[in-house]
């Protein structure tokens, strides 16, 4: 499985904006760059990214060729209840992967 | 001379194993009719899927990009739109687009009310000095673009392997 890093703060005051980094190991082939035979390689990537926020969406990337590999996000959501963010990449040949991480709001 | 010779016969190859790639994968003709490079053409027509008939207003959108890339490979790019993110005035989504990457898509965020903060950051490949668009698209409907020239040094995505 992917290695994922996650940046959440671990408390947040009842409605405070806290801002989320999220970054997954993926080499992220374009499908674009031929290899030494001259052929270009298969197409390789994560498609989809979705944070949801004790399950209700908050935020999805729908990610292209054109992002880095290693792809790295962050966003903004607003610190409501205690509870957990759970972070989700599908892509290419099956690609899934998962991580959770919990917060606690005062 | 004798390079004008091999350019033409390494494309023609390129395309022929293109479409048999494409039809061994299944995946239909759109693979091999794939040109080198996104155009600003097929970059309006990216954008077109994504607003429709609606028209872009210039503005409540930033993106902050470094002007002078050296290294295309991963380029630090942050988008942010002015909006109160509340129930009823939100940005629904933000759409970022290039005029000379192989696809002009790069990124499709979707975003709601539960973001507070319509701002997100990734990091892109670039393989050329081009144009970068960004449209911000309203829960009212309206769609609000920026864009920004940058330059590239190295470009990134055609290398070999």
């Amino acid at each position: 499985m992917a290695r994922a890093l996650i940046n959440v703060p671990p408390k947040a005051k009842r409605g405070e904006l806290i801002e989320i980094k999220t970054l997954i190991s993926h080499n992220m082939e374009t499908g674009f760059r031929p290899d030494n035979t001259g052929k270009p390689v298969p197409r390789d990537i994560i498609t989809e990214f979705v944070c949801k926020y004790n399950g209700e969406e908050i935020f999805r990337a729908e990610l292209f060729p054109a992002i880095a590999a290693n792809p790295f996000l962050t966003f903004f959501t607003i610190a409501t209840e205690s509870g957990t963010l759970n972070f989700e990449w599908t892509g290419d040949n099956g690609f899934s992967a998962s991580e959770s991480v919990n917060i606690t709001v005062e | 001379m004798r390079e004008d010779h091999i350019a033409p016969a390494t494309r023609r190859r390129f395309l022929i194993d293109t479409a048999a790639l494409a039809g061994a994968a299944g995946l239909g003709l759109s693979l091999a009719i794939r040109p080198a490079s996104a155009t600003p053409a097929s970059m309006r027509a990216a954008i077109r899927r994504v607003v429709g008939e609606a028209s872009v207003k210039k503005g409540r959108l930033k993106i902050d990009l470094p002007p002078l890339i050296e290294n295309g490979n991963a380029v630090p790019l942050t988008v942010a739109a002015e909006s109160p993110m509340t129930a009823d005035n939100y940005v629904k989504a933000i759409h970022v687009f290039t005029e000379k990457n192989p696809q002009p898509n790069v990124i499709s965020v979707q975003l709601g009310p539960r973001a507070g903060r319509a701002t997100f950051a990734t990091r892109i490949r670039l393989a050329d000095s081009q144009k970068v668009i960004a449209i911000a698209e309203m829960n009212d409907g309206s769609f609000w673009s920026d864009e920004i020239e940058v330059i590239v040094t190295l470009a990134a995505c055609l290398e070999g392997v």
